[in-house]
């Protein structure tokens, strides 16, 4: 794996750098001194609509190469931030570049290089799968001559090929998503965005992606998703942020935030929901941190198997007992709360 | 072994594809910088491909219907109900016969009421149902050319559309002028006139409560019936001759009878046709601009 990729950063660094030098005034100009080359930032980035901020001054900057996610509740700014990002949306005040250029500025120059993925499929129902790519690629002003051969892959690369004259409407629902995902590459995009591109899938229609998500990753395409499935962000972030209400609430690689806002482990006590109350007392001093839900009682530990005898040791004894690693579920909750957003 | 080399066979197969066979020369995608050029160029173009490739689906359909609705129109009026009218003086319609005078006015009406279906339901479908303008808003495209685009393509629609109308009117002989065929490019004109304010309109619903339905009964129904369509305008009350004079039918209507059969009527009001019908495409133009930008820019 390691050689593949390596194998398919040389032409993404051209490209790059063939895009950037045609500009001078690049943010993301490739340097010298082996610095990170950004192909986004975002500083103080702010959206309000009337009063309400959606988006409240955030701040981040994303190399090429890198998956980047954005975790956070419904409403908490991450569609809004990719609308920007995707230069569709105007931002109310701070500094964006994608590519080094400014999309409330450079619309169309910007949307050139990205390829997007929307939080809601909006191909185009009476034109077959194949011709969706197509029609999709004339935006970019792309000849067919690179179209018919450039679909036909994509259609391989989505486990499309036997619907290609298929009308979109008899597409499942995860057929439709890859085709999305199929249409947002046909312009060779070294940055894909990608909104929440599993809500919705089964299982299988969600592995197959991933894996697609990491193929284009091992050649060097930029990732930016939102999402709020934990185990997806675990599975494709190189990094990611948890925004709440329109704020970075964490920053950092799944592994690092699960180090600082969790423990090691988790171990899930449940003693029946009239106990789960009142049984917290008992359990004082036992692992780092305790928290008390109706259905169960956590207790975040570095040790869960130790955590469970001195449970025991203090006569205590739960119905069902369970030691987990800790997850970024864990951090995620544990920063944006548990109360339900609407 | 031989596992091992089917193994790495596979991997072989698997990886060439997102990298590219080497026989073939790699497929490159120019670059963004070229994309965006482009499409800042010729971006509405591509986006009336796209609407005309979605009508290709119904093609059929509206061959038929330019074909089908004249013949029976002409049938039903033209020469059915001509024999009737016929018998009396036809001093009333200009000296022509009855089916001579309303042709242009059923070919009118026809780009009119296409209009009406194309810049609405597609438009809703865009911004709501299906949602179909937000795929090509990631692109390099503009809402401006997205607008456009779509103009574009229903100009193709209803210029084909009369043109097929116009051959059948020759047909029944309804169309003495040799310029009536200009008529195809009146009716075309009519149609934007009526169309691209009603589209400004489409562009600004956010939630459908049946307003097409609405347009449809209470405008344009009316509209085709007292424009001097069937009989001349001026054999209304002068309490419902406005509606003519407002009516994009109207004023297409009598250019179309101008072209098709000479009708005699003075010179600066056949100037007043056209400015009326180029006025009301500039206006529902400018604010079909102003709610696609406002809806997909903001």
């Amino acid at each position: 794996m390691p050689e593949l990729a390596s194998k398919q950063t040389p032409p993404s660094e051209a490209s790059q750098k063939d895009a950037t030098q045609s500009r001078p005034s690049s943010a993301g100009s490739p340097s010298a001194t082996g610095a990170p080359q950004y192909v986004i930032t975002a500083e103080n980035l702010t959206k309000r609509y009337g009063d309400v901020a959606a988006v409240d001054g955030i701040s981040f900057s994303v190399p090429a190469g890198e998956a980047f996610g954005l975790l956070g509740p419904n409403g908490a700014g991450k569609s809004t931030t990719m609308k920007m990002i995707g230069g569709v949306s105007q931002r109310t005040s701070g500094n964006l570049t994608i590519m080094g250029l400014d999309p409330d500025q450079n619309g169309p120059e910007v949307r050139a290089h990205l390829g997007v993925v929307p939080q809601q499929d909006n191909l185009d129902e009476e034109l077959k799968v194949r011709d969706n790519l197509l029609v999709y690629g004339r935006y970019f002003g792309l000849p067919m001559s690179y179209l018919k051969p450039k679909a036909d892959e994509l259609l391989e690369f989505a486990q499309l090929t036997d619907k290609a004259k298929s009308k979109v409407d008899a597409l499942s629902g995860g057929m439709k998503r890859r085709l999305t995902i199929a249409r947002s590459l046909i312009n060779e995009p070294r940055i894909l965005l990608l909104d929440e591109p599993t809500t919705g899938l089964d299982p299988q229609a969600r592995h197959i992606l991933w894996d697609r998500l990491f193929r284009l990753k091992e050649q060097g395409v930029t990732l930016i998703l939102t999402t709020h499935y934990m185990d997806e962000a675990e599975q494709l972030c190189d990094r990611l942020i948890v925004v709440d209400k329109g704020k970075i609430m964490a920053e950092g690689s799944p592994a690092s935030l699960i180090r600082e806002y969790s423990t090691r482990e988790v171990l899930e006590l449940r003693f029946g929901s009239e106990r789960n109350a009142t049984v917290g007392a008992e359990l004082e001093g036992i692992g780092e941190r305790l928290e008390t839900l109706p259905d169960r009682v956590l207790i975040y530990a570095h040790d869960g198997e130790a955590a469970l005898e001195e449970v025991s040791a203090r006569g205590l004894r739960p119905v069902t007992s369970l030691v987990r690693r800790s997850s970024l579920e864990d951090v995620f909750l544990r920063l944006t709360g548990r109360s339900l957003v609407d | 072994m031989t596992k091992k080399a089917e193994l790495t066979k596979k991997a072989e197969l698997t990886h060439s594809i997102p990298a590219g066979t080497t026989a073939v020369p790699a497929l490159r995608a120019h670059s963004p910088e070229v994309s965006a050029a482009k499409a800042r160029k010729w971006g509405a173009f591509y986006y009336a491909e796209q609407v005309l490739r979605v009508m290709k689906g119904y093609g059929w359909t509206i061959v038929m219907y330019g074909v089908g609705q004249p013949v029976a129109y002409l049938f039903a009026m033209g020469v059915g109900l001509a024999t009737l009218v016929d018998t009396n003086s036809t001093a009333a319609f200009g000296g022509v016969s009855y089916l001579v005078f309303i042709a242009p006015a059923l070919l009118i009406s026809a780009a009119v009421m296409t209009a009406a279906n194309e810049f609405t339901f597609p438009v809703m479908d865009g911004f709501k149902w299906r949602r179909v303008y937000y795929g090509p808003h990631a692109s390099p495209l503009t809402p401006e050319q997205i607008a456009l685009g779509q103009i574009i393509a229903v100009t193709v629609r209803l210029l084909l559309q009369s043109a097929i109308y116009f051959g059948v009117v020759a047909l029944f002989g309804a169309s003495p002028s040799p310029w009536g065929w200009a008529s195809v490019l009146v009716a075309t004109l009519a149609g934007l006139s009526f169309g691209l304010p009603l589209m400004a309109y489409a562009a600004s619903i956010k939630e459908d409560k049946g307003q097409f339905a609405m347009v449809m009964r209470f405008i344009v129904m009316p509209l085709f019936l007292f424009s001097g369509t069937f009989f001349p305008l001026d054999t209304l009350p002068l309490a419902v001759r406005w509606i003519g004079w407002i009516s994009p039918i109207w004023h297409g209507t009598e250019l179309g009878r101008v072209l098709s059969y000479g009708y005699e009527e003075p010179p600066l009001l056949t100037i007043a046709h056209v400015v009326f019908l180029l006025a009301l495409c500039v206006v529902g133009w400018v604010l079909t601009k102003r709610q696609f930008v406002k809806r997909m820019g903001g």
